[in-house]
C-alpha cells in the first residue's frame, strides 16, 4: 500500500469528505481535516456533534458511508482506514484508541491488561502458540520483554504498585490512565483518546496533561483526542477541530478557535427547547429505550442541521452565508423577531424541489407567523419549514395530502403531521390570527 | 396442491402448540434475559395435569360432555401449572436474580432434569395413553382436504388465547408493568412497579399458556410421557429464537414456521430428518438475520 | 437515652407466629402443587387403559414435609443469621495451607487410586475373612476403578475441554457433546472399517472434532449471547439426529458394537498367551484393562489441564479471557476476535474428540443414546458449578456430581428402609437435578469463584469473582 505520491508528509491522518449516515440520519457530513504527525489534535464540539462517530470511523468500528481516511505511517506506508477491519487498523496501521466509557478487562489484572495489548507481537514470538506451548526460549524471552514493557508503562502512569490487582478494582482516574497505557502498549503511531479527562478532578486532569505531553515527547506518537475539558484542550493541543452537528465549523490553533464567533455560537447558542423537541422526535420515531433515544437525539440533531444548511458544505468559502448563519443562530438564541428578516436572504435560494405546492419565497409582509404555536412544531422545524417556504398558518391549513408527504420528507417525520393534526391546528390558528394580528401574538410570546 | 394444503393445515396445528409454548420462553427471556430451560418440562407437567383431570372426571363422574371436560382440563392444568411455575421461579430463579448470568441457566437445566424425573418417579416411566377426546372432522367440499375437529379446536383455542394474551400485555396495568420491566428493571422499580411480582406473573402467564399447549398436545396425540417435555420444549425455544427472542408476535410466527417446516419437510422429504430441517433452518436464519425474524437488532455500542 | 421502640420481648413471639403462618402457606402451596401429580397415580391395566390410584397418604406426607420444613426454616432464620455473622469472622482467619496444596495432594491420590482401592479391598477382605488375597482385591476393584474412576475422569476431561470455550473465552456452548460424538464415532467407524489402531485414531479423532468445531463455529461466531447458545444446541441435536437416522453408516439407534480395544504399546488386553496378563504372568482378569484405561484417561485429562494452564499464559489464552471480558476492547487492541473465538472452539472441540475416542475404546460400543443434550447440560453444569475457569473447582464438581449419582446406585440398604420396591436408581436423576439447583443457589459463582492471574509483577493474587465477567457469547 505504499503510495506513489505523498501529498503531505507532515500529516499522519487525512480525513477527506468523510460522511456517515445511519439510515436517513446524517451523523457526519463531508468532514475534512488533517492531523499532523507528532502533534496533539483535539476534536471538540457540543454533545452529539459526531466526534465519537469520527473516532469510530477512524478505528474501523463503523464503516463510513463516504469519504477517505488516509493514514501515513512513519515509514511512508499509506493505509486507507475505511477499507480495513477494526483490528487490522490497530495491527497494521498502528492506530490505537480508548473509549468514552472505559473498556478495561476488569477481571484481568492491571498487568494482564497491558499484556493483552501486546497480543500480536507475542503471537508471532510464540509461533502462533505452537512454539510457546512446546516451551521454546524465543517465547520465554518475548514474554519477559512484554512484562518489562508493561512495567515501563505502569511506571509512567504510576500504577506499578497495583500491577497485580484486578483492573476493575482501580479508582476511576487510574482506570482512565490504564486505558491509555494499554493503548500505548500496542505501539501506536496515532493514539485516539475519547474524552480521556472525563470524570477526572483538577489534579488528575493536570496529571493527564503531563502524561499526554510525555507520551508525545518520548515516543513521538501523534495524538487525536476528543475532549470537553477546555483546560486540557487549550493547554496541550497544537491544533483544534470544532465539529457541530457533523460538520466542521472551525479548524486552527487553540487561540484561533477560542475566538471564532461560530464556535462561541455553537457552544452558547443551543436552546433547551431544541433538545425537548428532539426527544419528542425520538419518541415519534418509535424509540422507546431511553438510551437509544439519546443516541438518536444526537444523530437526529445532526440530521436536522445538515438538512437545514445544505449550503454549509465549504463554510469558509462563502463568508457571507456563514456570517448570515451565525447571525441567524445568534438571533435565534436571543429570540428576536427581527432575525426573521435575515432568513429569506439566507434561505430563499435553498427552497428545495421537494417543497410543498404553496411555498412562498418569503413571508408575506416580511412577518412570518409563529409556527411553533402549532403543537408538534418546535424552533428547529419552524426553521426548516421557513426554509421550504412555509411561513404562515394558512399555508399549512391549505396543505393537501401530497404536501403533507413532501413536508414529512424534509422534516423526516412519518405520519406525525396527520397524527398531531397540524392542519386542523393551523386552520384554527389562522382563523385566530385573522381576528388578532400575528405580530401581537409574537410580541405577547416575548 | 391438495396435499400441500393438507400438510400446511397439519403444520399450522403443530405450530400453534409450539407458538403457545414459545411465548413462555420469549416472555421470560424478554423480562429477565434468561433461557428458562425448565419451560418444556412445565409444558409436560401441564399435559400430565390435564391427563389426570381427564381420568378423574372419567373415574368419578363418568359421562361429562367433551367440551366441558376439555375446558375443565385446561383450567385446572392452567391453574396448577401456573402455581408450579410460580414456585419454581420463587425457589430456583429468584435467589439468583442479579447474580452471574449463567447461574440461573444452570438452575433451569437442573429444574428441567428434576421436573421430568419427578414426574417419572410419581407417575411411572410408561407412556400414558388416553382415549381420543374429539373425533371426526370435516372434508372441504370438492377436495380431499380434511380438517379434523381436534385441529380446529387447537387453532381456535390458540387464536382466542393469543387475543386474550395480546390484550393482557398491551392494555392492562400488568402488561404495562411487564413491558416496563423489560426495558429497564431498575427504573421500573424506582417508578413503583413491583418488579418481583411482575416477573412472577410473567412466569405464571407463560406456564398457563404452556399448560394449555400441553392439554392440546394431549388431546391431539392422545398420549403423554415424562420425556415429552424436551423435544417440544427445544422446538418451541427454537421457534422463539427464530421469531426473534423477546418478541411476542415473533414467538407465534416462529412457532407456526417451525410447525410448517416440520410438516412440509416430513411430507415431501423424509420424516426422519424433520427435526434436522427445523434446526438447520434456525441456524441458517440466525446466520443471516442474527436477531431473528421479528427481533429488534442488537446495536453494538462502542 | 431511652429506647424508642421496645421490640425485644415481642421478637420471639412474632417469629413463631410468622413461622407458623409461613408454614401453613407452604403447606397449602404444596397441597396445590402435589394434589394431582402425587395424590393420584396413573397406571395401565391389562387392557392398556389408564386407571387412577389414589395416594392421599403420600400427599399428606408431602404437604406436611413442606409445611414443617418452611416452619423450621423461618423459625430458625434469626438464629442462623446470627451464626453466620460470627462464622464469617472465623473463616477469615482460616489458613489456606490445605487449599494451596490441594491440587498436589489430589493429583497424587489420583495416581495411586487403583492400587489404593485394591489394597483397601484386600485389607477389608482379610479383616472379615482372615484370608489375604490380593487377587480378590483386584477383582473387587473393577467397579470402583471403572464406575467411579474412569467415569468421573471422562467427565473431568470433557468439562475441562468445555471450560476453554465457556470458562475462558466466555462463549456459551450448549452442544459440546456433538464433538464428543464426533470423536467417538470417528474412532468407532475408522477402527471397525479400516482396523486402525487406537493410538493412530486418538489424535485423528481430536483433529476431526476440531475441524468440526471450526466448521460449526465459523458461521455462528458472529452471533452473540443466547443466540450462540441455541445454535450450538441445534448443532448438537443435528449431529445426534444424523447419527440416529443415517443408518447405512452409523447403524442408527443400534449403535456400533465390537469396537477394538486400546492396546498398551501393541500389547493387547486379551486373555491368551499374547495378552497383557499373560506377559506379566498375572492371572487373567478384565481389571487390568480397566486400570490401564484409568491411567490413560488420567493422562488425557492431565494433558487437557496442562494445555489449558500453558495456554492461559500464552497470548492466545489471554486473548480468550480478554474476549470474555470485553470483545470491543479486544478488537481495539488489534486482536482478531474471529480467529480467537475459532481457536477456542476448536481447542475445546479437540479435547471433546479425544474424550470421545477414549469413550468408544472403553465401551467397545457407541450409540446416539450417549450423546443427548442432557450430557451437554451436565458438562456445562460442571463448568459453572466448579467455577468458570478454575480447573480444580471443575474437577471437584465433576467428581461430586458423577460420583454422587454413581454412589446412589450403591445404596442397597435403602431397600431395607423403604421396602423392596424401592429402587434408588430411579431417584438418581431427580436428586441430581435438585442438587444442581441447591448448589447453584448456594454458590452462584461455583465452588471456586476466584481467578488465578496468568502473570504477575510482584505477587500472585487471586482475582475475586466479582470482577470477572462471564462473556456475551
Amino acid at each position: 500500500m505504499v503510495s506513489e505520491v505523498q501529498k503531505n508528509t507532515s500529516a499522519i491522518l487525512r480525513v477527506e469528505r468523510l460522511s456517515m449516515k445511519f439510515g436517513g440520519l446524517i451523523a457526519i457530513n463531508d468532514l475534512n481535516f488533517e492531523a499532523k504527525r507528532g502533534a496533539i489534535t483535539a476534536l471538540i464540539g457540543p454533545n452529539g456533534a459526531g466526534k465519537t462517530t469520527v473516532f469510530n470511523c477512524i478505528t474501523g468500528f463503523y464503516k463510513p458511508t463516504e469519504g477517505m481516511l488516509t493514514l501515513t505511517r512513519q515509514n511512508g506506508e499509506e493505509y486507507l482506514l475505511e477499507r480495513m477491519a477494526d483490528f487490522v487498523i490497530t495491527k497494521k496501521a498502528k492506530v490505537a484508541r480508548t473509549f468514552q466509557n472505559i473498556r478495561l478487562f476488569s477481571g484481568l489484572t492491571v498487568l494482564e491488561n497491558l499484556l493483552v495489548a501486546q497480543h500480536n507481537p507475542l503471537m508471532l514470538s510464540s509461533g502462533f502458540t505452537v512454539l510457546g506451548l512446546l516451551g521454546f526460549p524465543t517465547y520465554r524471552k518475548a514474554a519477559a520483554d512484554a512484562i518489562e514493557k508493561a512495567r515501563f508503562w505502569l511506571e509512567k502512569i504510576n500504577l506499578v504498585d497495583r500491577a497485580d490487582d484486578p483492573a476493575g478494582d482501580l479508582p476511576y482516574g487510574a482506570q482512565r490512565r490504564l486505558e491509555i497505557a494499554r493503548a500505548m502498549c500496542t505501539e501506536p503511531e496515532l493514539l485516539c483518546l475519547d474524552e480521556p479527562a472525563a470524570g477526572l478532578n483538577a489534579r488528575e486532569s493536570a496529571e493527564l496533561n503531563k502524561l499526554l505531553l510525555d507520551i508525545r515527547a518520548e515516543t513521538g506518537t501523534s495524538i487525536l483526542l476528543i475532549e470537553h475539558d477546555m483546560s486540557v484542550v487549550m493547554e496541550i493541543s497544537d491544533h483544534v477541530v470544532v465539529l457541530e452537528y457533523g460538520t466542521k465549523i472551525s479548524d486552527g490553533t487553540p487561540d484561533m478557535v477560542k475566538n471564532d464567533p461560530k464556535v462561541i455560537a455553537a457552544y452558547l447558542g443551543v436552546e433547551d427547547e431544541e433538545v425537548v423537541e428532539l426527544i419528542e422526535q425520538a419518541e415519534a420515531a418509535g424509540v422507546d429505550d431511553i438510551t437509544a433515544a439519546v443516541d438518536l437525539l444526537s444523530t437526529e440533531a445532526l440530521h436536522e442541521i445538515v438538512e437545514a444548511h445544505p449550503e454549509a458544505e465549504p463554510v469558509e468559502l462563502i463568508p457571507a452565508a456563514a456570517i448570515a448563519e451565525v447571525a441567524s443562530s445568534k438571533a435565534r438564541s436571543a429570540r428576536k423577531p427581527v432575525a426573521k428578516k435575515t432568513q429569506p436572504t439566507a434561505t430563499a435560494a435553498a427552497i428545495k424541489a421537494g417543497s410543498t405546492s404553496n411555498a412562498l419565497a418569503g413571508p408575506r409582509g416580511g412577518k412570518p407567523d409563529k409556527l411553533i404555536l402549532i403543537k408538534g412544531i418546535g424552533p428547529v422545524n419552524e426553521r426548516k419549514l421557513n426554509e421550504h417556504g412555509i411561513f404562515h398558518f394558512d399555508q399549512i391549513a391549505a396543505w393537501k395530502k401530497a404536501d403533507v408527504i413532501a413536508a414529512e420528507t424534509y422534516l423526516a417525520f412519518d405520519g406525525r403531521i396527520a397524527r398531531e393534526d397540524w392542519i386542523a391546528q393551523a386552520k384554527k390558528l389562522a382563523k385566530e390570527s385573522q381576528v388578532k394580528p400575528a405580530p401581537k401574538k409574537t410580541g405577547g410570546a416575548k | 396442491m391438495e396435499y400441500f394444503i393438507q400438510q400446511s393445515i397439519n403444520g399450522l396445528t403443530l405450530g400453534s402448540i409450539y407458538g403457545l409454548i414459545a411465548i413462555g420462553y420469549t416472555m421470560v427471556y424478554g423480562i429477565i434475559g434468561m433461557i428458562n430451560f425448565a419451560h418444556g418440562d412445565v409444558f409436560m407437567l401441564g399435559a400430565f395435569m390435564a391427563m389426570i383431570v381427564f381420568l378423574a372426571l372419567a373415574t368419578f363422574i363418568g359421562g361429562v360432555p367433551v367440551v366441558l371436560a376439555l375446558l375443565l382440563m385446561m383450567i385446572v392444568a392452567m391453574l396448577l401449572t401456573g402455581l408450579w411455575s410460580w414456585t419454581i421461579e420463587r425457589l430456583a430463579y429468584r435467589p439468583l436474580r442479579g447474580s452471574f448470568r449463567l447461574a440461573p441457566l444452570i438452575t433451569a437445566i437442573g429444574m428441567s432434569i428434576a421436573l421430568s424425573n419427578f414426574v417419572q418417579v410419581t407417575q411411572g416411566p410408561r407412556n400414558k395413553p388416553i382415549p381420543p377426546l374429539v373425533n371426526g372432522g370435516i372434508t372441504i367440499y370438492g377436495t380431499s382436504i380434511t380438517i379434523a375437529y381436534k385441529q380446529m379446536v387447537i387453532i381456535i383455542v390458540t387464536a382466542i388465547l393469543l387475543a386474550a394474551f395480546w390484550y393482557l400485555v398491551n392494555k392492562t396495568t400488568l402488561g404495562r408493568a411487564q413491558r416496563s420491566c423489560e426495558q429497564d428493571r431498575k427504573m421500573a422499580a424506582l417508578l413503583g412497579v413491583d418488579v418481583d411480582r411482575t416477573i412472577s406473573m410473567t412466569f405464571v402467564m407463560g406456564a398457563m399458556l404452556a399448560a394449555v399447549a400441553g392439554t392440546l398436545y394431549l388431546m391431539f396425540y392422545g398420549v403423554i410421557s415424562f420425556t415429552d417435555g424436551f423435544v417440544p420444549g427445544v422446538k418451541a425455544f427454537t421457534a422463539a429464537v427464530l421469531g426473534g427472542i423477546g418478541s411476542l408476535p415473533g414467538a407465534v410466527v416462529g412457532g407456526l414456521l417451525i410447525g410448517l417446516i416440520e410438516a412440509l419437510w416430513s411430507a415431501y422429504f423424509s420424516i426422519d430428518y424433520k427435526d434436522v430441517a427445523a434446526f438447520s433452518i434456525l441456524a441458517i436464519v440466525l446466520i443471516f438475520l442474527p436477531s431473528g425474524i421479528l427481533g429488534r437488532p442488537e446495536v453494538e455500542k462502542v | 437515652m431511652k429506647p424508642i421502640v421496645d421490640i425485644e420481648p415481642k421478637e420471639s413471639d412474632s417469629v413463631f407466629a410468622k413461622a407458623l403462618k409461613e408454614g401453613l402457606i407452604a403447606g397449602a402451596l404444596a397441597l396445590g402443587l402435589f394434589c394431582l401429580i402425587v395424590g393420584f397415580r396413573t397406571d395401565q391395566n391389562i387392557r392398556n387403559e389408564l386407571i387412577l390410584t389414589q395416594r392421599w397418604g403420600l400427599l399428606t406426607i408431602f404437604v406436611l414435609v413442606a409445611a414443617v420444613a418452611r416452619f423450621v426454616i423461618t423459625y430458625t432464620a434469626p438464629w442462623r443469621e446470627e451464626r453466620k455473622k460470627t462464622k464469617r469472622v472465623v473463616e477469615a482467619k482460616e489458613p489456606s495451607a490445605f487449599r494451596k496444596s490441594f491440587p498436589k495432594i489430589g493429583l497424587a491420590l489420583l495416581f495411586v487410586y487403583p492400587f489404593l482401592v485394591i489394597t483397601i479391598l484386600a485389607l477389608s477382605q482379610w479383616y472379615f475373612t482372615g484370608q489375604w488375597s490380593y487377587q480378590s482385591g483386584v477383582q473387587g476393584s473393577l467397579k470402583y476403578v471403572d464406575n467411579f474412576g474412569i467415569q468421573i475422569l471422562i467427565y473431568v476431561m470433557l468439562a475441562w475441554g468445555l471450560n476453554i470455550v465457556v470458562g475462558l473465552a466466555g462463549l456459551l456452548d450448549l452442544g459440546y457433546v456433538a464433538f464428543y460424538a464426533v470423536g467417538a464415532y470417528s474412532y468407532a467407524l475408522l477402527s471397525t472399517h479400516f482396523g486402525f489402531s487406537f493410538w493412530l485414531l486418538l489424535p485423528m479423532a481430536g483433529i476431526f472434532a476440531a475441524t468440526w468445531g471450526v466448521i460449526l463455529g465459523f458461521p455462528v461466531l458472529r452471533l452473540r449471547g443466547d443466540y450462540l447458545a441455541i445454535v450450538t444446541l441445534a448443532f448438537g441435536e443435528i449431529i445426534r439426529l444424523i447419527l440416529i437416522n443415517w443408518t447405512a453408516v452409523t447403524k442408527g439407534t443400534f449403535g456400533i458394537s465390537g469396537i477394538a480395544k486400546a492396546t498398551l504399546f501393541g500389547i493387547p488386553f486379551v486373555p491368551g498367551p499374547n495378552g497383557f496378563a499373560a506377559l506379566l504372568g498375572l492371572p487373567n482378569s478384565g481389571v487390568y484393562y480397566k486400570i490401564f484405561l484409568y491411567y490413560l484417561i488420567l493422562l488425557l485429562a492431565l494433558l487437557t489441564a496442562w494445555v489449558t494452564i500453558r495456554l492461559r499464559r500464552m497470548p492466545i489464552g489471554r486473548a480468550w479471557e480478554a474476549l470474555r471480558e470485553d470483545e470491543i476492547a479486544c478488537r481495539s487492541l488489534g486482536i482478531n476476535t474471529t480467529t480467537t473465538k475459532l481457536t477456542a472452539f476448536a481447542t475445546g472441540a479437540m479435547f471433546g474428540g479425544f474424550a470421545g475416542s477414549f469413550f468408544a475404546a472403553r465401551q467397545g460400543f457407541v450409540s446416539p443414546e450417549s450423546f443427548v443434550f442432557l450430557e451437554s447440560a451436565i458438562i456445562l453444569a460442571m463448568v459453572v458449578l466448579g467455577g468458570m475457569g478454575s480447573l480444580v473447582g471443575i474437577a471437584i464438581a465433576a467428581a461430586v456430581m458423577i460420583g454422587g449419582t454413581e454412589l446412589l446406585r450403591e445404596l442397597e440398604f435403602l431397600k431395607r428402609v423403604f421396602g423392596n420396591d424401592f429402587t434408588p436408581e430411579l431417584y438418581r436423576m431427580l436428586l441430581f437435578g435438585l442438587a444442581m439447583i441447591v448448589v447453584m443457589v448456594w454458590k452462584p459463582r461455583g465452588f471456586v469463584g476466584s481467578r488465578e492471574p496468568s502473570a504477575f509483577l510482584h505477587k500472585r493474587k487471586v482475582v475475586s469473582g466479582e470482577f470477572t465477567k462471564e462473556g456475551h457469547g
